[in-house]
């Protein structure tokens, strides 16, 4: 599904990623782990789209296709969603609203019909259910004056209403209680299915005791030092991202 | 030899027409030329002219001008501005009131809604006590020109404790073939303890020349009275206008407005509320689109003359092409008026390079102990929010709409008439082009 090759990405000059390789199938969850600064949240951008970000090298092939000649709103209605680290607050657009526009940019591109309003209703319904939210912070204008747990979890409802093919969660842990974490990961593992795929972009392990990742990497300084399987986070989480360091620079 | 004509300018022709078109004016002839005489000294603003530097009316009153007000309008054609289906609705064809276009049938007890030169005739008190008393021809050439050159408009008085439950919508049709000016005029009366909805809409329909309408209304609100008040202005590029809005409120009395302009090659909207009493409040909401070469001008004046009042005024506009806007909010706090809370703010979107935006808040305090506070901002729209529309599959189009919408909203949604409001939402859509 996704094929990341050699890919440099700098912004403003100074190169953060410096030749990420990475091969994720359909059906896979990859958590990707890293200590501050290490470009998990520039990786995040760079497949969604940034234009601050400069891709100096590499290549990014999603189902086929060069990702990055794509606009981010193509990247979007070609089913990558961008779950946001600090999700933007914008008072005067409804959610529902914003997301009736989002579904119908998707559909026209994809040269659907249009939803029917009832369809849509339904649609709402069964995915508020699913991802434990309440209307009425449904009925609000786009997340604002959520707090950081309602914001996270209003991420992960877009993200079930717009049925992406690959979803990138970039920090979507930090800032929940325990409790909220359990409500935001339940939701993922709901949405998880054989047909998608799922990037996890942590810096703690907790969040990967409630979605369990196939594959997990480490990234540090721009590439990627070392992969396996779920036990290397548990291990990271004992020994802390020094041990990598040390390894790396040994 | 050669001989030398001078064209005339268009002071000397607006003095000319007074001259020779007496008997079509309408109202007091004392009242009419003494108004002459303060706009004769008065002039047409010049860029000299600190109210009106950033508005060259001197520039686009250049060329012929007629002073036509010809009905030109088909029925089919006015039908198509009635906007509000439950209202009562009010036409005014350049300048002049048409009952027959007018839907006043079965208006409520206590609604009384007449042609100006009607009321005139009738001798009606309310009439004589209020007309030409609240705008005053010294202060504003274009009150002065108006008070002398009106020839109608439409007079509307709410009797004391009558609740006017459907809105009253006064549509002003331009229609010109000609380029012309004119001066519709209005009085609009709410005695005591009444509730009153008020839509002042503007629109040309059929022109193949230019407009420039001096419109002028006077709202005098009693004691205790509710009312609300709505001006949509939408002329087109022929369109020209000049609205001067004057409003006196007495104790207790609560008055909103809102101006909104989506288009129209000149606005230039003067505003004034003057809290002649205690514990009256007063909003002031506006929103102005502009695009091309359009220049559209708010200047309002606040006048807190009591204790214990409230304001608050909104501004917010949306500037694209080559557009000027300019908004000059003046509050002023009498000695008198201890515990004003005097509250302004206005917010521009500046889409493009090429378009300006003036903005000049003016506080002119002499009571000591008031809340009064005043802010300004002018930005571009934020990438961060289009980046987030856009990672959703909204195109940078529809973002842009769509956060142009969310600005605007905090003005629309205080417009309290849902069939209006929709409208007005309606018209945003259709005016950002982008």
């Amino acid at each position: 599904m996704l094929s990341i090759k050699n890919l440099h990405a700098s912004i403003d000059g100074k190169e953060i990623l410096k030749g990420i390789n990475l091969e994720i199938k359909v059906g896979e969850v990859h958590a990707i782990m890293g200590p501050n600064g290490s470009g998990k949240s520039t990786l995040a951008a760079v497949l969604a789209g940034r234009s601050e970000y400069v891709v100096t090298d590499g290549e990014i092939i999603y189902n086929g296709q060069n990702l990055l000649e794509l606009e981010a709103e193509d990247r979007a209605r070609e089913g990558v969603f961008l779950a946001f680290q600090y999700p933007i607050e914008i008072p005067g657009v409804s959610n529902i609203n914003f997301l009736k526009t989002a579904i119908s940019e998707i559909r026209a591109y994809k040269g659907l019909d249009p939803m029917k309003a009832k369809d849509f209703l339904l649609m709402l319904k069964e995915k508020e259910k699913l991802v434990e939210i309440d209307r009425a912070l449904v009925s609000r204008s786009l997340n604002e004056g959520f707090s950081g747990g309602e914001k996270k979890r209003n991420e992960i409802f877009q993200m079930a209403m717009l049925e992406p093919k690959l979803s990138i969660l970039d920090e979507t842990d930090s800032g929940l209680d325990i409790d909220a974490l359990r409500v935001v990961a339940n939701g993922v593992n709901k949405l998880k299915s054989k047909e998608n795929a799922t990037i996890i972009i942590t810096h703690y392990q907790r969040l990967l005791d409630y979605i369990i990742p196939d594959f997990v990497h480490i990234l540090h300084n721009g590439k990627i030092v070392k992969s396996g399987l779920k036990e290397l986070a548990l291990e990271l989480e004992e020994k802390g991202y020094d041990f990598i360091k040390e390894e790396v620079e040994a | 030899m050669e001989t030398v004509i001078k064209t005339s300018t268009i002071k000397d022709k607006l003095i000319f027409e007074f001259e020779t078109s007496k008997l079509f004016l309408f109202g007091d002839t004392k009242l009419r030329d003494l108004a002459m005489e303060s706009f004769c000294k008065q002039g047409i603003p010049t860029r000299k002219d600190e109210e009106y530097k950033y508005t060259r009316l001197d520039l686009m009153l250049k060329g012929e001008f007629d002073f036509l007000t010809n009905k030109n309008c088909s029925d089919a054609q006015i039908e198509t501005l009635k906007f509000l289906k439950d209202a009562h609705i009010v036409i005014l064809e350049n300048g002049i009131f048409v009952e027959g276009s007018s839907n006043l049938q079965n208006l409520p007890k206590g609604l009384t809604i007449c042609s100006l030169v009607d009321a005139e005739k009738s001798n009606s008190p309310v009439f004589e006590k209020h007309y030409a008393q609240h705008a005053d021809v010294e202060k504003d050439p274009f009150i002065a020109l108006n008070t002398a050159m009106t020839k109608d408009g439409v007079f509307i008085h709410i009797a004391k404790n009558a609740i006017i439950e459907k809105p009253i919508h006064i549509i002003h049709i331009s229609t010109a073939f000609e380029n012309s000016i004119i001066h519709p005029r209005n009085l609009i009366v709410i005695d005591e303890n009444a509730q009153a909805k008020i839509i002042e809409s503007f629109e040309t329909v059929d022109s193949t020349a230019k407009t420039f309408s001096n419109a002028l209304t006077e709202i005098a609100i009693d004691k205790r009275a509710i009312v609300s008040h709505y001006k949509i202005q939408d002329e087109k590029e022929l369109g020209y206008l000049v609205n001067t809005t004057q409003v006196i409120q007495q104790k207790e009395s609560v008055f909103s407005t809102h101006t909104i302009t989506l288009s129209g090659s000149l606005v230039r909207n003067n505003l004034t509320v003057v809290l002649d009493d205690e514990y009256t409040e007063s909003h002031l909401n506006g929103l102005y689109l502009t695009a091309g070469n359009q220049v559209v001008d708010n200047h309002t004046v606040v006048d807190h003359r009591k204790p214990n009042c409230n304001s608050n005024e909104l501004y917010k506009g949306i500037i694209e092409g080559k557009s000027t806007a300019t908004f000059n909010g003046k509050i002023y706090v009498r000695e008198d008026a201890q515990k004003t809370n005097a509250f302004q703010s206005n917010k521009n979107i500046l889409l493009s390079q090429a378009g300006t935006i003036n903005t000049k808040p003016q506080l002119e305090i002499y009571a000591d102990d008031v809340k009064c506070s005043h802010g300004s901002t002018t930005g571009k729209l934020d990438e961060e929010k289009i980046f987030y529309l856009r990672a959703r599959g909204i195109g940078v189009t529809n973002a842009k709409k769509l956060l142009m919408h969310a600005f605007a909203s905090e003005v629309v949604n205080t417009i309290k008439i849902k069939p209006l409001r929709e409208y007005v939402e309606e018209k945003i859509s259709t005016t950002f082009k982008l």
